[in-house]
């Protein structure tokens, strides 16, 4: 009997080409997902080669990173002569070499990672790479998924390889049920908040535990996105029942008898009993509450009931971190986090801009107007996604309460395109990263829970959202 | 790609823990479609005034690390996005060698595949250089990479570990779209088993 195998292990021996005595491995990729921003150069290095695209097929292409997403971005031409440069550049890219592709204009259009599981690209058991640290997201699906830098892009589409070492293994287990409140990014934010941005590194996380085997497909997207901000190459789910579910129909998924095929290999895809982590850790579900994070890391985190902490709190290093981060921050030792005032609310990304999470923000806002002199906007992950949304009723509800009801896109997550923080304003966010500047120059970041951003919305400072629910059920 | 087998340079201190890839690099120059030309750009935010004055705190704005070539650096250095244009804007900017506690995963993969050296080293010889670095121009350190030794201005010998691979790669300059091409039977023969055992991929 062979030894009992992590999912990871299980995946990964499914897709060594060929190993060298020193452990170095040729890894197949199942999926390559490509952006506007980090392929340019990856493609200019095939023509100057004169290589081809091993396997277009296996090879899907959106713009998302520069879009614009102001309604009039549909008369065509994007203002920014960089950024129209840049999505010009993979049109052309996608065409001249014969690579799936969406284009700006085609309702499924959206952020990589929503688009890649929305069309049925990713797949359990699947390698997945993109150009994109948030590539991660795809592992909720018991993909292996994971970001890489542009060489490795190029390398990737001349190969359909990528060289690589095996990581370790590490367990996350977040046992119990949630409370009312909490959610698949107040679990992911706990996460990093109790293992540090460098907690992951040299491991693959596999999230396991009752809480997670509870989360939708959209919850654990938003679980596994987070795992590279904990600094894992790669988050895992194992697919079960309802990731079958999920996959089923989509237009790039197996049909009939492929799909009965499919099915039998994807149920051997979890972790066998028995099998060795290198490292474990245990959350309580019942424990978390919802966070905020207070400085410019995402393992900057705390339950919406604490206080802004001092640098003193902290050892080594991390002091004179906290303390540029609380000066960049403009906030106080000891201020309660509900006490800060936000003056710009986003919704979306590839964290949190999925059907569900737009839903649990109109739950909150329904009926009500955010506070006056706020700037709040929703961008909805794709073009699809926004359609369901408007289908459902949920944009009114956006709409109604003040919010812009924007097209598909990255927006101000990272803030590439027109959407940004001018310098000293406030975002609560439920994009990925409060990285200085990572939202405009000297923006100011609180990531959040589509939830709790609404409800920052309503308020003007961050807020526990368990408050307004209580207001609601009691009304 | 550029080898490198060993540099003596000025080092400059980065003790600030967390540098991710938006400092190193920030965004609005991610637009462009080109490798080169980032070094001026390199850590913008934190040189730079609005009106694109140079913060004379910043240590590579004074004048004793202006042409640094090695960085020592806090803990987890390189975290965040993925972008490429992270290790370009460095190795455009002259810093061919960067040495902390830890590095993110992606940046650190990322250096390999431009001729430059990410080095992992225990908080104690990470402090013994941070020190040396304070020093100013006058602390050149040397870094072998094929006897994986740093030499400090004072003389002292620190060693470092490297991935085989990863290191006869720098040393050789190798280009990795080549090396696995020489191996293009190997997945060639991958692909037609996966196509069999797994048709749905």
């Amino acid at each position: 009997m062979s030894a009992p195998k992590t999912l990871y292990d299980k995946i990964w021996d499914a897709h060594v080409v060929s190993q060298d005595e020193d452990g170095t491995c040729l890894l197949y990729i199942d999926r390559h997902l490509v952006h506007e921003v980090t392929s340019p150069q990856a493609f200019e290095g095939l023509r100057m080669a004169g290589r081809k695209v091993r396997a277009p097929e296996k090879t899907i292409a959106v713009p998302d990173h520069n879009v614009p997403t102001t309604l009039d971005r549909v008369s065509g031409v994007i203002a920014n002569e960089e950024s129209r440069i840049q999505v010009e550049a993979l049109d052309k890219n996608a065409k001249d070499f014969g690579i799936n592709y969406y284009p700006v204009s085609d309702i499924r259009q959206g952020i990589v990672h929503i688009v890649g599981p929305e069309q049925g690209w990713t797949l359990p058991g699947m390698t997945v790479v993109c150009g994109d640290s948030h590539t991660a997201t795809h592992g909720a699906f018991g993909a292996l998924a994971h970001g890489i830098g542009t060489s490795e892009v190029e390398h990737v589409l001349a190969t359909q390889t990528l060289i690589q070492k095996k990581s370790k293994n590490m367990k996350v287990e977040i046992t119990g049920k949630l409370r009312a409140g909490v959610t698949a990014k107040d679990i992911t934010l706990a996460v990093i908040g109790a293992t540090g941005t460098a907690g992951g590194t040299g491991y693959v996380i596999e999230y396991c535990g009752e809480a997670i085997r509870d989360l939708s497909m959209e919850g654990r997207m938003t679980v596994c996105n987070m795992a590279i901000e904990g600094g894992a190459r790669a988050g895992l789910i194992a697919p079960d029942e309802k990731t079958f579910e999920y996959v089923k129909g989509r237009p790039h998924a197996p049909k009939g008898a492929q799909f009965e095929a499919a099915l039998a290999w994807w149920k051997t895809l979890y972790t066998d009993e028995g099998a060795h982590f290198d490292k474990v850790v245990t959350l309580k579900g019942e424990e978390i509450e919802p966070v905020v994070t207070w400085g410019t890391s995402p393992e900057d985190v705390l339950p919406i009931s604490g206080v802004v902490p001092a640098p003193e709190d902290f050892k080594g290093g991390k002091i004179e971190a906290a303390r540029r981060s609380i000066e960049y921050m403009g906030l106080k030792p000891g201020q309660k986090l509900t006490d800060i005032q936000i003056d710009t609310v986003f919704i979306g990304s590839c964290t949190n801009g999925r059907i569900e999470d737009l839903r649990a923000a109109a739950a909150i806002l329904k009926g009500k107007k955010i506070k006056d002199g706020m700037r709040a906007m929703v961008v909805p992950g794709s073009g699809l996604v926004r359609a369901q949304a408007e289908e459902e009723g949920l944009a009114d509800i956006f709409k109604e309460a003040g919010f812009e009801w924007r097209l598909a896109g990255c927006s101000m997550c990272l803030a590439m395109n027109p959407d940004q923080l001018s310098e000293g304003e406030r975002c609560a966010s439920t994009s990925n990263r409060n990285f200085e500047g990572r939202q405009g120059y000297k923006g100011r970041t609180h990531l959040v829970s589509p939830a709790m951003a609404a409800a920052a919305a309503l308020t003007g400072h961050l807020t526990d959202v368990r408050e307004l629910m209580t207001e609601t059920e009691t009304a | 790609m550029e080898k490198f087998e060993k540099l003596t340079g000025i080092a400059a201190p980065m003790p600030l823990v967390n540098i991710d890839t938006d400092m190193i690099i920030p965004k609005v120059f991610l637009k462009t479609i080109k490798r080169s030309g980032l070094g001026v750009n390199l850590f913008d935010e934190m040189r730079y005034d609005r009106q694109g004055n140079e913060i004379p705190d910043f240590v590579l704005n004074k004048p004793q690390y202006r042409d640094a070539q090695i960085l020592i650096a806090g803990d987890n250095f390189g975290c965040g996005s993925s972008r490429e244009h992270a290790p370009w804007a460095l190795a455009d900017f002259g810093i061919k060698v960067v040495v902390s506690t830890s590095f993110a995963d992606i940046f650190f993969n990322n250096c390999f595949k431009n001729g430059m050296l990410p080095i992992v080293l225990p908080q104690e010889q990470v402090d013994i250089l941070m020190k040396d670095a304070e020093k100013g121009a006058n602390a050149r350190m040397t870094v072998d990479l094929e006897n994986q030794q740093i030499t400090t201005s004072e003389g002292a010998t620190i060693t470092f570990e490297v991935d085989p691979f990863k290191k006869h790669c720098l040393l050789e300059g190798l280009d990795d779209i080549g090396l696995t091409l020489a191996k293009e039977a190997a997945i060639d023969s991958f692909e037609q088993q996966a196509a069999q055992a797994r048709p749905w991929v």
